[in-house]
C-alpha cells in the first residue's frame, strides 16, 4: 500500500478508531494519486471545460459531445503505463479493454480506438521487445473485440528508458437520450454484479500506478491485469441489450481499484450508502478475502444499480451471453459503504470520507524559465545538401513511417472507416448516416520539456491542425498527462504549466476538455520521464464526401503553405538530428494566427478549393510535404527560394499554424483571394509533377526512393 | 432470395454482412449460435470476428456449436454456404473446405489491402465479374492457407481455387503472398 504515515493518522482520527486491513486496502485504494487526483484536483479544477456541444464533461466515465441529429459521441483517453512496461502485452491489452469499458459503460457502441505510445532510445535493450508487446496487445483486444484502430502516434526518447508510456482512446456513438451515467438514485435498489468473475490479479493496480518504479519491478508483476477481449465482446453486447430499456439505473465499470471504487463511485455521486455481500461475488480463484475482492482488478466486470424488479430480465440477457450475474447488494440511507462477509460486518467508512474528505495537496511547484534562444549561423549549414537532410529526418525514428505498427491493428473492422491510420487524423463514418467523426492524438514531449507553457499550448493546436487537415469541424478534447514525480517542485511544475499552456489554447479556440485522466510518477531510480501530455481531439464532417486526405491528388497543381514560416529551429527534428543541438525554446504559439489559419483552411476545404491538406509539424516543410508525394506517389518541382532567411530554415523550421495544402492551377487566384481578405499569410512553394522531387540546383530523388528511406528504418529495427 | 448469416459470440463482421447482402437485394436474417435450425435460405454466410475469442484454434470452437450441425447439413444437400475470413476458417474446422490454415509467415496480425486475381472468371460464380484483378482488404492473424499436394491437385482439377494474391498488375507471386499460404491460394470453392 502506498499511503504515506500522515495519511495514516488522519485516517484514524476521521474513522476514530482504527481501521481493519480490508478497510485500510479501500482507503488506500481510494485516496492514492490515480483515483483521488489529490496532487492535481487543484489545477484540473481551472480547466475549460464548457461549451455549446459538451453534453458531458470531466467526472464521469467519459465525456459526451453532440454532433446534431441526436446523435453524441463519447470518448476519452485513459494511460496504462505501469503495467505495460512491467508486462507490456497484458499491460496494453487491458489499457484497450479498460478504455472501451469507459465508453460502452455509458450505453455508447465503440466505433475507434486510438492510441499514443512512447518508448526508450532504440538503443535501449528493452525498447524492442516492449515495442512488440504493447502493438500485439493493442492489437490482439482491439482486433478481436472488432473496434478498428483508426489512428495513434508514436515516439522514442531516452527519457522513456526505464518508463514506457501506452495510452489508449475511444470513441463510441450513442443516442442523446440514451446515456446511461454512474449516479445512484433510489432506496434499496439491487445492486448487480456482471462480467467475468473476479481473480486475484490486478490487486492493487492503481496503487501501483500511483508509486515510482525501482530495481525490484519484477516483483509487480501480481498487480498488471490479464486481459480477455472476448469476455469484453460479450459484456459489450449484453449491456447494451440491457440498455435498450429504462433497467438500469447507474453502471459503472470495475476499473482501477475494482469494487472499491464503482461502488463507492456510485454511491458518493448519489448521496447514498451502500451494503454489498462480497459472498456473493463471483469469484475464480477459492478463498479469497473480503480485501482481495475488493482490491482485485480483474477485467471486463461491471457494476450496475438496477430498477426494483428488472432482475429477472437483466439475468436472462447475460445468461444468453454466458456471464455472470449476481445480485450483490443493495443502495441504502446509511451514507456508509458496509461489506459484510460469511454473515460478519468487514467493513464500514462513511463514503465522504473515501471521496470528498480524500487528502487534497498543494504541491510546490518550479516556474520554468523559456530557454535561450541559439544563434544558427550560415555555417552551421555549410556542407549540407536540403536532399541529404530530409533522408535524414525521414528515416529518423520519431518520423518514420509507423506502417510496420498499424498494419497490426485491425483498422476497417465495422466498415465505417474512411481514413486509415498513417494521415493527419482517422475518420469513421456515422453508420448509416453522411456524418463522419474525425479522430487524432498527439503529444510533444521535448517541446513541453523545453518549455511547458508553450509545450501545453502547442500540442491543443496541433490536434486541432490535424483534425481542420481532413476536412473536420474540431469539437472538443480529452487528455492524458503523463508526467513524473508530483513530490518534486521540478516535475509539478511542468504538470502545472503544461496544463495552463493546454487550457489557454483550449480556451482560444474554443475546444473544450471533456474527459482524461493523470498519470504521475512516471519515474525510475529518481529519474523521471519528460512531460508528456497526449491530447485526444474530435471534430466533425457533416458530408464524408467533404473529407480530404493529405496525399497528392494530381500532376500540374500548385503547392502553398499558408501560415508565416519564421524559421525557428530550435528544438526541432533538423537542429536536433542533424546540427545535434538539444537546447533552445519550443516554437512560439500565436493563438490568433492559429485559429485564423485554421478557420480559412477550413473554408477553403468547405468550399472544396483545397484538392489535399497536410500540417507543418515535424521537420517542416520540406518533411510534410516530402509525406504528401510519398502518399500521393507523386512529385514536386520547387520554385526558387527567394526569402529572406536561409533556405534550411525555411525548409526545416517547426514554426506553428501552418498548412500545406494543394490547389488546382484554376483555383489559385481564388485561394489566393480568400487568403488575403482573411488576412492569413501565404508562400507558394511549387507544382506537382511525376514522380521525383527537384529542388532547384540539387540532384533530384525519386519518390519512391524516399518512400523506401521513410518505411526502412522501423521494418528493419524491428527484424533485427 | 434469402440469406442467413450466422452470429457467434465474438462474430464482428456480422453488421457489415447484413448491410451488404440487403444492398444486393437479399432478404437477410441473423441466426444465433445457439440455434439448431437454419430459417429457409438460398446462402448462409459465416461472417468474420473471432467466435468464442478464436481460443484453442481459430474457427474450432464455432466448429462444434449448435448450429453448425445444420449448416453442414444445408451444405451437404447443395445449398450455398460463403465463410470469409474467421468464417473461413470455420468452414475448415467443420470439414466442409479442405485444407488447414497456419500463422501468418510472418508472424503478425496483418491488415490492409491486397490484390487477388479470379483464377476462372467462366464459371457460374464469377461470371458477371468484370474485372479478374479484385483489390480487397484482409485482416488476419492465421491466414496462410495450407494443404497436402493431394488435395492441392484434386483442386486444380476441379477448378477449385477460386482466388489468388496477386499484384496491383496481376502477377502471381512470392512477393504479393501477404501470409503464406500455399500457391498464394486466397480463396477456394
Amino acid at each position: 500500500m502506498v499511503l504515506k504515515k500522515d495519511e495514516y493518522k488522519k485516517i484514524c482520527e476521521l474513522l476514530k478508531r482504527n481501521p481493519n486491513l480490508t478497510e485500510l486496502g479501500i482507503f488506500s485504494a481510494m485516496w492514492n494519486e490515480h483515483c483521488s487526483y489529490k496532487s492535481s484536483k487543484k489545477h484540473l479544477k481551472k480547466l475549460n471545460t464548457k461549451g455549446k456541444k459538451v453534453i458531458q464533461g470531466p467526472g464521469e466515465n467519459a465525456g459526451v459531445i453532440d454532433i446534431g441529429d441526436d446523435d453524441a459521441i463519447v470518448f476519452k483517453i485513459e494511460s496504462h503505463n505501469h503495467p505495460s512496461f512491467i508486462e507490456p502485452y497484458q499491460g496494453a491489452a487491458t489499457g484497450v479493454g479498460g478504455i472501451l469499458r469507459d465508453v460502452f459503460t455509458m450505453g455508447a457502441r465503440p466505433i475507434a480506438n486510438l492510441n499514443s505510445i512512447h518508448f526508450g532510445s532504440p538503443s535501449n535493450k528493452k525498447t524492442k521487445s516492449l515495442l512488440r508487446g504493447v502493438v500485439q496487445g493493442i492489437g490482439g483486444y482491439g482486433n478481436c473485440i472488432g473496434v478498428p484502430t483508426i489512428a495513434g502516434q508514436t515516439s522514442f526518447d531516452e527519457s522513456y528508458n526505464g518508463n514506457i508510456l501506452v495510452n489508449a482512446m475511444t470513441l463510441g456513438l450513442v443516442k442523446k437520450d440514451r446515456i446511461f451515467y454512474s449516479k445512484a438514485a433510489g432506496l434499496n435498489k439491487p445492486v448487480i454484479y456482471v462480467g467475468s468473475k473476479t481473480g486475484r490479479d490486478g490487486i492493487h493496480g492503481a496503487s501501483m500506478a500511483s508509486a515510482k518504479f525501482d530495481d525490484k519491478i519484477e516483483e509487480k508483476k501480481p498487480t498488471v491485469q490479464v486481459g480477455d477481449p472476448f469476455t469484453e465482446k460479450l459484456l459489450l453486447e449484453a449491456c447494451l441489450e440491457l440498455m435498450r430499456d429504462d433497467s438500469i439505473i447507474a453502471i459503472q465499470d470495475m476499473g482501477a481499484a475494482g469494487l472499491t471504487s464503482s461502488s463507492v463511485e456510485m454511491a458518493s455521486k448519489g448521496k447514498l450508502g451502500i451494503e454489498l455481500h462480497l459472498d456473493k461475488v463471483p469469484c475464480r480463484e477459492e478463498n479469497m478475502s473480503p480485501y482481495e475482492i475488493m482490491l482485485s482488478e480483474s477485467q471486463e466486470r461491471m457494476l450496475i444499480v438496477l430498477e426494483n424488479g428488472k432482475e429477472k430480465k437483466a439475468k436472462e440477457i447475460f445468461d444468453k451471453w454466458n456471464l455472470d450475474f449476481s445480485v450483490i447488494g443493495k443502495t441504502t440511507n446509511s451514507k456508509n459503504i458496509e461489506l459484510y462477509f460469511e454473515k460478519n460486518k468487514v467493513a464500514n467508512i462513511p463514503i465522504d470520507l473515501l471521496s470528498e474528505e480524500a487528502p487534497e495537496y498543494d504541491r510546490k511547484w518550479k516556474k520554468s524559465k523559456l530557454p535561450q534562444k541559439i544563434k544558427f549561423t550560415k555555417k552551421d549549414f555549410k556542407n549540407l545538401k536540403i536532399i541529404d537532410v530530409l533522408k535524414k529526418i525521414l528515416a529518423s525514428p520519431n518520423v518514420c513511417s509507423k506502417e510496420w505498427i498499424w498494419e497490426q491493428y485491425d483498422h476497417t473492422v465495422m466498415g465505417d472507416t474512411i481514413q486509415k491510420p498513417g494521415g493527419d487524423a482517422g475518420v469513421v463514418r456515422v453508420h448509416g448516416s453522411e456524418k463522419a467523426i474525425a479522430a487524432t492524438v498527439d503529444s510533444s514531449a521535448s517541446y513541453c520539456y523545453a518549455h511547458p507553457l508553450s509545450g501545453g499550448k502547442q500540442i491543443v493546436c496541433e490536434t486541432w491542425r490535424n483534425l481542420i487537415c481532413v476536412g473536420a469541424e474540431p469539437i472538443a478534447i480529452t487528455n492524458c498527462l503523463n508526467f513524473g514525480n508530483p513530490e518534486k517542485p521540478e516535475n509539478m511544475g511542468e504538470f502545472v504549466e503544461c496544463v495552463e499552456g493546454l487550457n489557454e489554447a483550449s480556451k482560444y479556440l474554443n475546444f473544450p476538455v471533456v474527459s482524461g485522466n493523470v498519470s504521475f510518477y512516471n519515474e525510475t531510480k529518481d529519474k523521471g520521464i519528460k512531460p508528456t501530455p497526449t491530447i485526444g481531439g474530435v471534430g466533425l464532417i457533416k458530408n464524408y464526401k467533404d473529407m480530404i486526405t493529405m496525399d497528392l491528388k494530381e500532376i500540374g497543381n500548385i503547392i502553398l503553405v499558408v501560415g508565416k514560416t519564421e524559421g525557428h529551429l530550435d528544438q526541432s527534428i533538423f537542429a536536433k538530428e542533424v546540427l545535434n543541438e538539444k537546447k533552445g525554446p519550443p516554437p512560439e504559439i500565436n493563438l490568433f494566427n492559429e485559429k485564423n489559419n485554421g478557420e480559412t483552411i477550413l473554408k477553403l476545404i468547405k468550399d472544396k478549393l483545397i484538392r489535399s491538406a497536410h500540417d507543418v509539424s515535424l521537420g517542416g516543410i520540406m518533411t510534410g510535404i516530402a509525406k504528401m508525394c510519398i502518399k500521393g506517389k507523386k512529385g514536386i518541382n520547387f520554385y526558387k527560394y527567394k526569402g529572406l532567411i536561409d533556405k534550411f530554415e525555411f525548409f526545416f523550421s517547426e514554426d506553428q499554424g501552418r498548412y500545406i495544402i494543394e490547389v488546382k492551377k484554376e483555383n489559385i487566384d481564388k485561394v489566393k483571394k480568400i487568403l488575403d481578405k482573411n488576412s492569413n499569410h501565404y508562400d507558394l512553394i511549387g507544382e506537382i509533377i511525376e514522380g521525383n522531387i527537384s529542388i532547384n540546383d540539387e540532384p533530384t530523388l525519386s519518390v519512391d526512393k524516399l518512400a523506401d528511406y521513410n518505411k526502412d528504418w522501423l521494418n528493419k529495427f524491428m527484424v533485427n | 432470395m434469402k440469406s442467413s448469416v450466422i452470429i457467434f459470440p465474438g462474430s464482428n463482421c456480422d453488421r457489415d454482412m447484413d448491410v451488404a447482402l440487403k444492398k444486393f437485394g437479399f432478404k437477410n436474417k441473423m441466426v444465433w449460435h445457439n440455434d439448431n435450425v437454419i430459417p429457409k435460405s438460398d446462402l448462409v454466410v459465416l461472417p468474420g470476428g473471432f467466435s468464442y475469442g478464436d481460443y484453442l484454434r481459430c474457427g474450432s470452437i464455432a466448429a462444434k456449436s449448435n448450429i453448425i450441425n445444420s449448416v453442414i447439413e444445408f451444405a451437404n444437400k447443395g445449398g450455398l454456404v460463403i465463410g470469409i475470413c474467421n468464417g473461413f476458417q470455420i468452414l475448415i474446422e467443420t470439414g466442409l473446405v479442405t485444407g488447414a490454415l497456419l500463422r501468418n509467415k510472418y508472424l503478425k496480425f496483418i491488415c490492409k489491402n491486397i490484390f487477388v486475381k479470379a483464377n476462372k472468371t467462366h464459371n457460374k460464380y464469377f461470371n458477371k465479374i468484370k474485372k479478374d484483378i479484385l483489390e480487397l482488404h484482409i485482416a488476419h492473424n492465421d491466414g496462410n492457407y495450407f494443404c497436402s499436394q493431394d488435395d492441392l491437385k484434386s483442386m486444380q482439377d476441379n477448378d477449385q481455387i477460386a482466388v489468388r494474391y496477386c499484384d496491383s498488375n496481376g502477377e502471381i507471386s512470392e512477393n504479393s503472398n501477404p501470409n503464406g499460404s500455399i500457391q498464394n491460394i486466397a480463396g477456394v470453392f
